[in-house]
């Protein structure tokens, strides 16, 4: 299996609005820790090591790429 | 002043009524000429109820205001008769781009569906709206638009609302059996009747400005997330007539709106926007703040609300005038129907039903948009950024980025107006949702569907029925093949029209019910239940 880049997601901005919602109220240290363990248990989840690998040097490529953003 | 627009000035003319002392009682009273007041005006004599529109103000919209109307609100000013003007007079757009810091982030193409009389959307400024609107008004014997007429306050009995009005010659009585509040987000009506208007106030400010170019300049929608030259906010840009551009700069909470509107700090922004060789004019600025709230009850007792006086929505996204057009498509035949007899006043609260359903849906489009353009946490900002980021390599990413979702129509597929399916249908026509247009042939011309429905309750067939009747209503049988050709075979697709099947579909060119084939007593049932008679 490879890495899916096409649109997966039904009712996207439902989704989108689920995730922004789910940090609230956390202060922004609980925030970024809630986003990597979610990170980790979305991996878990996918399990194929080719698939993670594929996306993992995706998110570091992007971001490489991408001078630093203000965040 | 603008450079590119005059403003008319609208006659006040005393009224009969006024002028003898004699309260007259008025079926329908319309408060505010906007441009859902003017459309609910032209819907009600469509219908054949007299309506007479109060506005305490003598022109148009000042400044653009509105500029992007969606395709239901133009179908169904195209059942007024003015949609046909609208989109020759407005301008389209296809392409879109989005920008991130100082790069392209990816461009896209609208590519509309084809088959649909009218085009996914245009823009065009408010004035140029309502002055249409106006003279198509003008034009019709069942609407008295009454211009400097302000509506001081509302006395509700059982049989009819009392107004009291005042003009340049005093102030005067009328009476109304029942009035519609289309008096925008800051209605004096709502007000008056106490009603509750509830919601999120988003604790930012944004400038628009419309700016005339002196050259061409792409007709494409262009949005920018933090930009170099507007750091951490985000700015959007959109063709109107007449070589004017709008311009939406997001200005943050801690901005002070009369600093910002002046020209010497307005100008220099635009000017680093644009590019410096890019050549324009400042045409009209303004400065506001928004809030997503809608009223409680879209019908207190005789006053029926509508439009901005009953919802309010943030910008991105033309959800505005093109929800309030929706509502006046909602409420004039059911006010028909209930003045005439046919249905129980309580078809009127299936307006709230269906309208607060549709205003709600509305809210958490334009609250999701919000939220995507102005982030309110530091994790929901690193989030966005990343969409953005990847977006510009991954297709999966685009579709999360939001700067404002096309308005589209909210089936109402709670509605207790509807009669649920009891058949297997294919396709997206469901009780509840508005009529999806095709083309057609009708007396050997080429047509559209929706232009042969609209006039009042109808059965679009594939084959042969009989017409229904409820009190003084008939629905008379548009049959395809034979009153309609379907040549391209769109219409039969759209509607998943094998042999027999059989739509009743409302005034408002939504459909009540459907069926595999013709049973007379279950089509009138779904008539009274789509009149609140059962």
């Amino acid at each position: 299996m490879a890495l899916n880049h096409e649109p997966n997601i039904p009712d996207q901005d439902l989704f989108y609005e689920e995730l922004i919602k789910a940090q609230r109220e956390l202060s922004d240290d609980q925030a970024d820790l809630m986003l990597a363990k979610l990170v980790l248990i979305l991996s878990n989840h996918v399990g194929d090591r080719t698939v993670l690998s594929e996306a993992i040097t995706l998110a570091r490529d992007n971001s490489l790429a991408t001078p630093a953003s203000v965040a | 002043m603008l450079q590119t627009y005059t403003y008319p000035e609208y006659a006040y003319a005393q009224s009969e009524e006024q002028r003898t002392g004699t309260p007259k009682r008025h079926p329908a009273v319309i408060i505010g000429a906007g441009p859902i007041g003017l459309t609910q005006a032209l819907d009600f004599a469509s219908r054949g109820i007299p309506a007479v529109v109060l506005d305490d103000n003598n022109t148009v919209s000042i400044g653009s205001r509105a500029v992007c109307y969606a395709k239901r609100p133009l179908e169904i000013w195209d059942r007024l008769g003015v949609g046909e003007y609208f989109v020759e007079r407005g301008v389209q757009w296809r392409v879109g781009k989005v920008f991130f810091h100082n790069d392209l982030t990816y461009s896209f193409d609208l590519l509309p569906e084809a088959h649909h009389k009218m085009p996914a959307m245009i823009n065009l400024q408010q004035y140029y709206l309502e002055e249409r609107l106006v003279t198509a008004c003008e034009d019709s014997p069942l609407v008295d638009l009454r211009w400097k007429h302000k509506l001081l306050s509302i006395d509700q009995k059982d049989e009819f609302a009392t107004l009291t009005v005042e003009t340049p010659d005093g102030i005067f009585k009328m009476q109304a059996a029942w009035v519609v509040a289309a008096d925008g987000a800051n209605s004096d009506t709502r007000r008056m009747v106490g009603a509750d208007f509830t919601g999120q106030f988003f604790q930012d400010r944004f400038l628009i400005a419309d700016v005339v170019m002196k050259a061409d300049f792409p007709t494409e929608r262009w949005f920018w997330f933090d930009p170099p030259f507007h750091r951490g906010q985000s700015v959007l840009l959109h063709k109107e007539v007449d070589n004017v551009w709008r311009i939406d700069f997001q200005l943050g909470w801690n901005s002070d709106p009369a600093e910002e509107k002046k020209p010497e700090k307005v100008i220099p922004r635009i000017q680093a926007m644009l590019g410096p060789d890019v050549e324009f004019e400042l045409e009209w600025v303004s400065v506001y703040q928004f809030a997503c709230r809608r009223i409680d009850q879209f019908r207190h007792g005789r006053v029926l609300f509508s439009g901005d006086a009953a919802h309010q929505v943030s910008p991105f996204g033309a959800r505005g005038a093109n929800t309030g057009v929706q509502d006046c498509d909602n409420l004039g035949w059911k006010l028909k129907a209930v003045l005439d007899g046919d249905a129980p006043v309580s078809l009127l609260d299936t307006y709230h039903e269906e309208r607060a359903y549709a205003a709600d849906d509305n809210i958490g489009h334009s609250t999701r948009a919000t939220d995507f353009i102005t982030p309110k946490s530091r994790s929901s900002l690193r989030l966005r950024n990343a969409v953005l980021e990847l977006a510009r390599t991954e297709p999966f990413a685009r579709p999360l980025v939001n700067s404002g979702r096309l308005s589209t129509p909210t089936p109402y597929v709670q509605s207790s107006l509807n009669t649920p399916d009891t058949e297997p249908f294919g396709g997206r026509m469901l009780p509840g949702t508005n009529c999806a247009d095709a083309p057609i042939e009708c007396n050997g011309r080429d047509a559209w569907l929706l232009n042969q429905l609209g006039q009042g309750f109808v059965l679009l067939t594939f084959g042969p029925a009989a017409p229904v009747t409820v009190g003084s209503i008939t629905a008379p049988v548009l049959q395809v093949g034979k009153d309609i050709i379907d040549t391209q075979g769109v219409l039969t697709e759209r509607y998943d029209g094998k042999p027999g099947t059989v739509y009743l579909i409302r005034p408002d060119q939504h459909v009540a019910a459907r069926w595999r084939q013709f049973d007379r007593t279950k089509v009138l049932a779904a008539l009274r239940r789509a009149l609140a008679l059962q």
